[in-house]
C-alpha cells in the first residue's frame, strides 16, 4: 500500500511511461541522450508542478491557522528548549518565503521572543516545510524525507539554543529593540476564507516557484544524461570525505527553493552521490542562502549574521555525515 | 461616528491590489450608502496605506497585504475582492 502511494501518487511512474511512449510516438528515441533528456525534463516539471500544486493547496488551507501573529503568541507562552522546539515545529506550518524574514524577525524580536527562539523559527521555516515532507517521499522514500524533517528539525533547535547560550543580543541592530509591537488577532476565517486563501496561497507560489522548478529539473536533466558518472561519485560519492562539506560549501550561496532543489538532488544521487551528501546540499541551498543573508544584514549585525552562518553550516554538514553513516544500515534510499 | 481604514503592506503586487480593492469599496459602499451615517463617514475617510515596515510591525502584524478597519485586524496576509471588503466595512456601520 504504501510503495502504491509512493509510485502512483508521488513518484509519478505512470507520467514517466507516458511521457516516454508519446515522446516514442512523435519519433524521438529516449534511450538516446538527448531524447532522455528530454523526456526527463518534461516528465519532471509536469510531475513537480502537479504536486506543487496539489500540495501547497493543501497545506495552505492548513496554514491558514497560523498566520505568523498567531505563532508568535503561540511561542510566546513557552520557556527555554520548549519554546524553541515550539518554534522550530511552527516554522514549518507558517507560510514563509525568505522575502517575509525581515518583518518576522523584526515582529519576533519585538515581541518580545528571545533571540534563539527567532532563529530556531528562521532556521526551520524554510529548511523544513509540509510541502518538502511530501515531494522527498516522492523522490527519495518516506524514510528519508520523515530523517529529512527530523534533522532539519534537530539543526533549527540546536542552532537556535546555541545563539541563544552566546547571549547575542546586543548584535541586534538597535532599532529592532526599540519598537514595540502589540499582538494582533486575525478575525475568525470561515471555510470559505480559507480556501479564499488557499488558492492565492497556490498561485502566488506557483509564480514564484516555477522558474526555479524549470531550471532545477533542466540542471538534473543535464546531470542525468551528460555528467560521467565517475565524476560525481568521486566527488560526492561514499568514498570521498569532504563530499559533504563540498556539498555544503557550493549550496550556500545558491537561492532555490526546495522545490527547485529536488530535482537536481535526485539526479545527483542516482549518479552516485551519497544520500547525506545530497541531503546536507538541499538543506544549505534552501537555509542559506546570499539573498536571504543580505536581507538579515540589514537587522542584525555582521558578529550574529556569522554564527548564524557558521551554526547551520556546522549543523548541515554533521547531519550529511550521520546520513551517510546510517544509509547502509537503515537502508534508507530505496 | 469616524471610520479609519489603513491597507498595510509594502508596496507588494497584492498589496496594490487590496489598496485598489479597499478604495473602490469606499467609493462604492459611500455612493450606495449616502443617506446613511456610514455613507457619509466613508465620503469622508481616508484610505491609509502603511507601506513601512517598522510602522508595519509597530501595529503588530508581519504577514502582507492586511487590511485594519478601526484598528482590527480584518484581513491576515490576503487580499479580497471588493465585494468582500464591502461587507466588511458595513459591519462597522
Amino acid at each position: 500500500m504504501l510503495s502504491f502511494i509512493e509510485n502512483a501518487i508521488f513518484r509519478m511512474v505512470w507520467l514517466e511511461q507516458f511521457v516516454e511512449r508519446l515522446l516514442s510516438v512523435i519519433g524521438i528515441d529516449v534511450t538516446g541522450r538527448l531524447g532522455a533528456s528530454l523526456s526527463f525534463f518534461i516528465y519532471d516539471v509536469i510531475k513537480i508542478s502537479l504536486l506543487l500544486c496539489g500540495l501547497i493547496f493543501l497545506i495552505s488551507y492548513f496554514q491558514s491557522y497560523f498566520p505568523p501573529e498567531r505563532s508568535k503568541k503561540i511561542i510566546g507562552r513557552f520557556r527555554g528548549i520548549r519554546a524553541n522546539i515550539i518554534a522550530a515545529l511552527l516554522g514549518t506550518v507558517t507560510p514563509f518565503c525568505s522575502c517575509s524574514s525581515i518583518p518576522l524577525f523584526i515582529g519576533f524580536t519585538s515581541a518580545g521572543l528571545p533571540l534563539g527562539v527567532t532563529f530556531s523559527f528562521l532556521i526551520s521555516s524554510p529548511m523544513v516545510d509540509l510541502g518538502s515532507l511530501i515531494l522527498l517521499s516522492g523522490s527519495f522514500g518516506m524514510r528519508t524525507a520523515l530523517a529529512y524533517v527530523f534533522f532539519g528539525l534537530v539543526i533549527a533547535v540546536a542552532g537556535g539554543t546555541m545563539i541563544e547560550r552566546l547571549h547575542m543580543e546586543r548584535y541586534v541592530e538597535s532599532f529592532v529593540r526599540n519598537i514595540k509591537s502589540p499582538d494582533v488577532t486575525g478575525h475568525k476565517l470561515l471555510v470559505k476564507d480559507r480556501l479564499c486563501f488557499a488558492r492565492s496561497q497556490m498561485a502566488d507560489t506557483f509564480k514564484r516557484v516555477f522558474p526555479y522548478i524549470l531550471g532545477g529539473v533542466a540542471i538534473g536533466a543535464f546531470i542525468h544524461n551528460w555528467l560521467p558518472e565517475d565524476i560525481i561519485e568521486g566527488i560526492l560519492g561514499n568514498n570521498s570525505p569532504f563530499g559533504v562539506i563540498i556539498a555544503v560549501i557550493v549550496g550556500i550561496p545558491m537561492y532555490a527553493d526546495i522545490f527547485g532543489t529536488i530535482p537536481i538532488a535526485e539526479a545527483l544521487l542516482y549518479k552516485g552521490a551519497s544520500l547525506g551528501t545530497v541531503l546536507s546540499f538541499m538543506m544549505a541551498v534552501t537555509t542559506l542562502s546570499l539573498p536571504s543573508l543580505i536581507l538579515l544584514k540589514k537587522v542584525v549585525k555582521p558578529r550574529l549574521l556569522w554564527t548564524f552562518v557558521v551554526i547551520c553550516a556546522v549543523g548541515i554538514i554533521a547531519v550529511g555525515y550521520v546520513f551517510n553513516i546510517l544509509q547502509p544500515k537503515l537502508n534508507l534510499y530505496y | 461616528m469616524d471610520i479609519n481604514i489603513k491597507v498595510i503592506g509594502e508596496g507588494c503586487e497584492k498589496c496594490d491590489k487590496l489598496y485598489e480593492n479597499t478604495i473602490k469599496a469606499v467609493e462604492e459602499l459611500s455612493g450606495e450608502l449616502s443617506a446613511e451615517n456610514l455613507g457619509k463617514c466613508l465620503a469622508a475617510a481616508k484610505v491609509e496605506k502603511v507601506e513601512d515596515l517598522i510602522e508595519i510591525v509597530k501595529l503588530g502584524v508581519m504577514s502582507t497585504p492586511s487590511l485594519m478597519i478601526n484598528g482590527e485586524i480584518r484581513l491576515l496576509g490576503q487580499t479580497a475582492s471588493t465585494q468582500k471588503i464591502k461587507e466588511l466595512i458595513k459591519e462597522y456601520a
